[in-house]
């Protein structure tokens, strides 16, 4: 094995356990900064010495036990050996326990992991703090590929996620994972962490590209791990299911140079059926657990409307549109009320849809959606309102901040009046 | 990336021989390991080959012939989908595999094709090449 292969190889080893490493240290030091860096320091030791004596055995272990010895020599120089060495000492007293140990560790770990997620988006950080974190202890992404995903300098990344560590230390945050009432409004920030990841890379916001399939992949892994560390919270899997089906398109949405294809327009032979049939497992999942009625198993249900429809016309828009209206009275928003408006214009045609498009045009937080003007565009047309249809896609136009939907709206707006003369 | 792991058959995969308790639990671990990992896409053993079919190719001639099939190193008896960051993720992935087999055994791992490799671009290869664009431009008299 050459150097450059055995480095690549000891990478991933460090990949594959990195999070557990890190949530395990964490829980000793209480600290993620410094689990972190006692993390980092295990994997230079591997650098050094496994390409001779070869990946051991259990890797996780060499790992864990190697940052523990750093851990001591830090402690030793920062002198509260005395007091920590007690704690130490009992972590590293060699196994007398019975062969059912591993099952036991497992169980650590488990929490453990859990206890860093939860960390990792605690509401004393911002939301793109509780991202970049997220993504570095939890997904091990490196600073630059971060910074990459977000199209954000390396060193803002670099950062945000030293502020982000100090923050912890400095407001005290617990390492542990939240009970009671409380646990619910921080399992929601952590779906929510999630989900902007995905969203990222599912539908960049600005910049010339319309996804970045990296950070979905990113997404769902975390969404994956995170329903077996809780496999009993129904919106966990409802969120699972929601990124399946959504991923499952992403080979269907971007045509040969770069342009987004309409989820109707695209050719359904291209959507990833293995994706789909996991979402569709995962959506059961949540509604097993009661948890049908969560805005994620709901948005789950919708897109799995269209994920079940062999065409692009056997779709079952009037059941996308209750599940909109129950969508709206769980997580109300004008986004939805505009869902809700579209589904029922396919089920019971423009007008009715239009209606609904018409009152929301007073919606404040409305007023600069481009997809708003996009939609009222599209049943203006439908209506044969042509002009009207026009300045509303030109409108659009002028209101997203995505290049490539900007050149599609501007391409409607020109066809919608151009096929009169 | 994904790839594709193929566990080999065996004279006993061949004959239908199921795998005792110890590695069936050993295997569902492995199994829940990948999961908890977020790598596992999909994964399923195979019936032995008696089951299965072979149909030829030639032209536009089709001829169907039923197993089982004698050749046992060119058979598989199951495969895992996972998805990785690289081809040593995947290979660590499998070295973690028990031994699907009670004697020496053989699993192979295959990238699967994705639409970019076949269509447009990643964002890298097209940032790439803009700078290349962008430099060569500049370099014009």
């Amino acid at each position: 094995m050459t150097a450059s292969d055995a480095h690549r190889t000891i990478e991933a080893v460090f990949r594959i356990e990195s999070a557990r490493l890190i949530a395990g240290l964490a829980r000793i030091v209480r600290d993620v900064g410094v689990a972190e860096e006692l993390a980092q320091d295990a994997l230079v030791a591997a650098l050094e010495r496994w390409p001779e004596s070869g990946v051991p055995d259990k890797p996780g272990a060499w790992l864990m036990t190697t940052a523990k010895h750093r851990a001591i020599d830090r402690l030793r120089h920062a002198r509260l050996l005395e007091r920590k060495h007690a704690q130490l000492g009992h972590e590293l007293e060699p196994p007398h326990e019975p062969p059912d140990l591993d099952a036991r560790v497992e169980d650590d770990f488990g929490d453990d992991l859990l206890r860093l997620v939860f960390t990792c988006c605690h509401p004393v950080l911002s939301s793109e703090a509780r991202v970049a974190l997220t993504l570095r202890l939890l997904g091990g992404l490196t600073t630059a590929e971060i910074a990459r995903a977000f199209l954000v300098p390396e060193p803002t990344i670099a950062q945000r996620i030293v502020r982000a560590k100090r923050a912890l230390a400095d407001e005290g945050v617990p390492f542990e994972v939240p009970r009671g009432p409380e646990l619910a409004a921080r399992l929601a920030s952590v779906l929510e962490v999630i989900y902007l990841v995905f969203n990222e890379g599912y539908s960049a916001t600005a910049g010339d590209d319309w996804m970045r399939p990296g950070l979905c992949e990113d997404a769902l892994r975390l969404g994956r791990i995170l329903a077996e560390l809780i496999p009993g919270d129904p919106e966990v899997h409802g969120l699972v299911a929601l990124l399946e089906i959504q991923a499952s398109r992403s080979r269907a949405r971007i045509g040969p140079s770069g342009e987004p294809i309409l989820l109707l327009d695209q050719r359904r032979a291209r959507w990833d059926h293995v994706l789909i049939g996991r979402g569709l497992a995962a959506l059961e999942r949540a509604e097993r657990l009661g948890g049908a009625r969560g805005p994620y198993a709901l948005q789950a249900a919708i897109t799995a409307c269209h994920a079940r429809a062999r065409t692009a016309e056997d779709t079952d828009w009037a059941r996308i549109a209750a599940l909109y209206a129950a969508l709206s009275e769980v997580a109300p928003s004008p986004i939805v009320e505009l869902n809700r408006a579209v589904a029922l214009a396919m089920a019971f045609g423009p007008a009715v849809g239009l209606e609904l498009v018409d009152a929301l045009r007073s919606e404040p937080s409305l007023a600069r959606y481009h997809l708003l003007s996009s939609v009222r565009g599209d049943l203006l047309a439908k209506l044969g309102r042509v002009d009207e249809a026009r300045v509303e896609f030109e409108r659009a136009a002028s209101l997203t901040r995505n290049t490539r939907e900007r050149e599609l709206l501007l391409a409607r707006a020109a066809a919608v009046t151009g096929a009169r003369r | 990336m994904r790839f594709m792991v193929i566990v080999k058959a065996d004279a006993n995969s061949e004959a239908g021989v199921m795998p005792d308790e110890q590695l069936l639990s050993a295997m569902m671990k492995y199994n829940e390991e990948l999961a908890n990992a977020g790598v596992l896409l999909a994964g399923e053993g195979l019936h032995p080959s008696s089951k299965g079919a072979r149909i030829k190719f030639s032209g536009t001639k089709r001829t169907v012939i039923d197993g089982p099939f004698t050749e046992t190193k060119e058979l598989i008896a199951g495969f895992w989908l996972l998805q990785v960051k690289s081809k040593e993720e995947a290979i660590e992935w499998v070295k973690r595999c028990p031994n699907p087999m009670l004697g020496d055994s053989e699993i192979e791992l295959r990238q699967v094709f994705e639409t970019s490799d076949f269509e447009h671009a990643t964002p890298e290869i097209v940032e790439q090449e803009k700078q290349l664009r962008e430099s060569l431009e500049s370099r014009r008299p």
